[in-house]
């Protein structure tokens, strides 16, 4: 059977569910989710659902569940892209997802789970690194480098 | 109405029929996928709007999974229909099951005979404008959604 690919990053894990999903691969991702929690000893899990046309009582109660899961092995979940449509039809369908954390994109997701967690993402590395070498570089000469500098610090801050 | 039959309202089509689809079988998880996708490919054609589109397939996927799970299989059939106003899809659910013995507990939200979350029939009923369901202990339940474009 097809499984839904679990991504680490960090100590965060990210699933991005990109298929219209049957029952048995939703369950599946249940139980895929929490041994990975715990094998890689993740603090956050990030779920998004921006492709999914529909969310029914039963993917519901799947999300529901991987939240209440993770939390009992002390990971926090963010399901986020959840479409306007979609969540216009759960509150109808009177489908409310109790103990599920959302944010609109994957971006507000990584803030929300970095404010809690606090993640440390592979970018910041990567920005001491160029720090270093934007230092070597202006010696040189280079006038752009301050400016593109400052411009990386922000986005690592607000994302 | 004879004890044990419980109907909601009629569960047999009224509405004119534009265009017509085969008898859809469910009989597996896949063909509940199949289901949301044919019901959506003709909330499209129908023109429905995105939320309605949503609102539809999400009930036509609650009641295919009942069909399955509760029902042990059954078919749906789906059609654009027309009251002379307005264009819509009507979606018919058969299944040969059980039975619902009580028809207003089932009705009721968060009451389930199962593992669900008991939303299927009375969230289903709120997504859409009408809702039939016909049933009788033993002889297989039936239920009928229409959604109108606005």
């Amino acid at each position: 059977m097809d499984r839904i690919p679990i991504l680490k990053m960090g100590n965060l894990l990210l699933v991005s569910i990109q298929v219209d999903l049957q029952d048995q691969l939703a369950l599946a991702l249940q139980d895929d989710l929490s041994e990975r929690i715990v094998a890689t000893g993740a603090r956050g899990v990030l779920i998004d659902i921006s492709a999914l046309e529909i969310v029914d009582s039963f993917i519901g109660r799947m999300l529901s569940t991987i939240a209440a899961l993770s939390r009992l092995l002390d990971a926090e979940t963010v399901v986020v892209g959840m479409r306007p449509a979609v969540a216009i039809t759960l509150v109808e369908l009177g489908l409310y997802m109790p103990g599920v954390r959302t944010a609109l994109t994957l971006e507000h997701g990584l803030a929300l789970l970095g404010a809690e967690v606090r993640v440390r993402l592979p970018e910041d590395e990567a920005l001491v690194d160029l720090d270093a070498d934007s230092a070597e570089v202006t010696d040189l000469g280079a006038g752009a480098a301050p400016n593109g500098r400052s411009a990386l610090t922000e986005g690592a801050w607000s994302g | 109405m004879s004890a044990g039959r419980w109907t909601v309202a009629p569960a047999g089509g009224v509405e004119p029929t534009v265009e017509r689809t085969e008898r859809h079988p469910i009989v597996t998880e896949a063909d509940v996928v199949r289901v949301r996708q044919i019901v959506r490919n003709l909330a499209v054609t129908a023109k429905m709007s995105l939320v309605d589109q949503t609102k539809m397939v999400t009930a036509a996927s609650e009641l295919a999974r009942n069909t399955l799970v509760y029902g042990g299989g059954g078919s749906m059939t789906v059609d654009i229909v027309d009251n002379g106003r307005r264009r819509g899809i009507r979606a018919v659910f058969v299944d040969s099951g059980p039975g619902i013995p009580d028809m207003d507990l089932a009705l009721t939200d968060g009451w389930t005979s199962g593992s669900g979350l008991g939303l299927g029939l009375s969230g289903s009923r709120r997504l859409v404008d009408d809702f039939a369901i016909e049933s009788s202990p033993g002889a297989g339940t039936t239920v009928r959604i229409v959604k109108w474009s606005r």
